[in-house]
């Protein structure tokens, strides 16, 4: 497989002392919607502006549809387009003269056609020609995301594109991203819309803490580790004592209810006799049972806690 | 070379004051004309010492320079510091743009800027004065150079201000005293030996000074050693432009 971008051993020290990736390794392939996930803090913009040459690496190694990215960034930087989680506009220009300002930068005279189908595409031609200044937020974000296509680039990555954007222009970005993805462009986005993500994306990565806890395609997560949950739901709380013993089937609490992890066989079977006679021996008989599929907020929030205790 | 992309950058950097056109043109111009008003009336037809030539006259291409000289800063400080507040720097270091084509851009617009507005006062002023050009040249070189200087001044204190208040200390602690001392107002001829030594230390002083030789035919400095301190002055800034945006200084973690 070929990859649009493999990332070895990154590091990121800030001048503070944080520690915002701790050699984080990555695999992007070439034409996939990758999911990068990981909660707030997790050092997901961090690897993202490193990418974009907006902030140093302290250490690693970045391949970037083969080229070495640390290397050969004006080659890397014409096949790529980033949009950054931070709103920045330019305050003096309108958005038309913004994204033909961008391509020039890129080195291609502006694509005059290609720039309106991007007004178009999301919803901007009617504010094209307004001061930037007069954007809403919502719109400055599509902007963005605009600015990030004007130069066609192989592979783009979006931080955090849809946050404060309404859910049905969100809609009408997504069918956007897929069209282009459909189209051969790698696209690499991070979201906390765990169930768009789940939705678009064949593949995933969660990292937290600066390190990566899984990547793989995102059948595979949801298979593998997802598989299913059995909810009970009793009157009264759970003992930390009650949780320790059940340890195995990771237990996560929700409210009254106790969620415990099943697993396949080879089979295609699951453990669900075993997990649910020990959780009556040890907490008693529940108020309710029933089976639950997790879906990927279900196994997010189970890796990242895994990892806490 | 991305010159395509150099190119779209300088034009960026020039429609900035080119749309701003009253702040940035006329509004320099009316200060350079009440400042010649003022001293018309004040000073009459007096000559400057040790010279054959009328104050208000000798005032003129330092007025036309000073003017030159704070333009070409404001458009690189202001530009910088914008972006930053608006933090649409990130564009510039997400583009395939190398500092050298970054720094070719940015004191490309300023020196524009500062032509401009030169051309225009001179334009406005040329009704009121015998001053002409004596040395085209001269006048060339030294305003050109002055913009460069002052336009990579502009930049690297764009860079290093984190607030618009330390750009503002920047401007009158540093530019305005160096602009201001340096032989606008006066012949250095008049001011004590000390002062006079020291001012050879200014390359404020060269430029002024150069830059009336070409319209006066008189000037206060050896004019082979201006040229080499104005050539010095003018390539170390530009060398600090391009080695400052090629670290990232003060812009990238
Ligand atoms: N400029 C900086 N200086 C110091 N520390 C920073 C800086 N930027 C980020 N950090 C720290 O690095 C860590 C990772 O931040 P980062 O922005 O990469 O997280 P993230 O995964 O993008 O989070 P979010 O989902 O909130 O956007 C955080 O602990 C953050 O506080
Ligand atoms: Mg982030």
């Amino acid at each position: 497989m070929s990859y649009a971008l493999e990332v070895k051993q990154l590091t990121k020290t800030y001048r503070n002392g944080k520690q915002a990736l701790q050699g984080v390794d990555l695999s992007v392939p070439e034409g996939s919607f990758f999911a990068l996930l990981g909660p707030n803090g997790a050092g997901k913009s961090s690897l993202i502006n490193i990418l974009a040459d907006t902030v140093k690496p302290t250490s690693g190694h970045v391949t970037f549809l083969g080229h070495d990215l640390f290397r050969e960034r004006r080659w890397c930087k014409q096949h790529l387009g980033v949009v950054p989680q931070e709103i920045a506009f330019d305050p003096f220009f309108n958005p038309r003269d913004i994204l033909k300002i961008m391509s020039g930068m890129f080195g291609f005279k502006p694509d005059l056609k290609w720039i309106d189908e991007l007004l178009e595409r999301l919803e901007l031609s009617e504010h094209a020609h307004k001061n930037a200044r007069q954007l809403s937020g919502g719109m400055r974000r599509r902007l963005l995301v605009a600015q990030a296509l004007v130069h066609k680039p192989k592979v783009v990555i979006l931080d955090e594109p849809t946050a404060g954007v309404d859910v049905e222009l969100r809609k009408r970005l997504w069918d956007f991203m897929r069209e282009l993805n459909t189209n051969g462009t790698t696209i690499l986005l991070t979201t906390h819309y765990l169930e768009e993500a789940e939705e678009l994306c064949d593949h995933v990565a969660i990292i937290d803490q600066g390190k990566r806890l899984t990547s793989q395609s995102m059948k595979g997560l949801l298979d593998s580790v997802g598989s299913s949950a059995l909810v009970l739901q009793y009157a009264k709380p759970m003992s930390q004592q009650a949780l320790l013993t059940l340890a195995q089937f990771s237990p996560r609490i929700d409210g009254d209810k106790i969620l415990l992890c099943l697993k396949k066989d080879h089979s295609g079977k699951n453990n669900f006799n075993a997990v649910y006679q020990t959780a009556i021996q040890v907490l008693g008989e529940a108020k309710s049972v029933r089976i639950q599929n997790e879906d990927l907020e279900d196994v997010f929030l189970r890796i990242t806690n895994e990892k806490k205790t | 070379m991305n010159w395509y992309g150099c190119w779209t950058l300088y034009t960026r950097e020039t429609r900035r004051f080119l749309n701003v056109n009253m702040q940035t043109i006329v509004a320099p111009a009316l200060t350079a004309i009440m400042y010649l008003i003022v001293f018309r009336y004040a000073m009459g037809d007096r000559e400057v010492p040790g010279m054959d030539v009328a104050y208000f006259d000798f005032l003129i291409p330092g007025l036309v320079m000073m003017a030159m000289l704070q333009n070409a800063f404001a458009n690189t400080s202001s530009s910088i510091m914008v972006g930053k507040l608006m933090n649409v720097q990130i564009f510039l270091m997400m583009a395939p743009l190398s500092a050298l084509e970054v720094t070719i851009a940015f004191l490309a617009a300023a020196v524009t800027r500062a032509v401009i507005v030169a051309i225009v006062l001179l334009l406005v002023l040329a009704p009121f004065t015998n001053v002409h050009i004596e040395h085209l040249w001269m006048i060339l070189f030294y305003g050109i150079a002055g913009s460069i200087i002052m336009g990579g001044l502009g930049l690297i204190g764009g860079m290093w201000s984190k607030t618009f208040d330390d750009m503002a200390l920047l401007n009158n602690f540093i530019i305005m005293p160096l602009t201001f001392l340096s032989g606008v107002f006066y012949s250095v001829k008049q001011l004590p030996e000390v002062w006079q030594t020291m001012n050879h230390f200014n390359p404020f002083f060269y430029l002024i000074d150069g830059f009336r030789h070409g319209f006066l035919n008189v000037g206060d400095t050896n004019p082979s050693q201006a040229i080499i301190v104005v050539s010095i002055a003018t390539l170390s800034t530009i060398f600090a432009c391009w080695y400052l945006w090629h670290t990232g200084w003060k812009l990238k973690e």
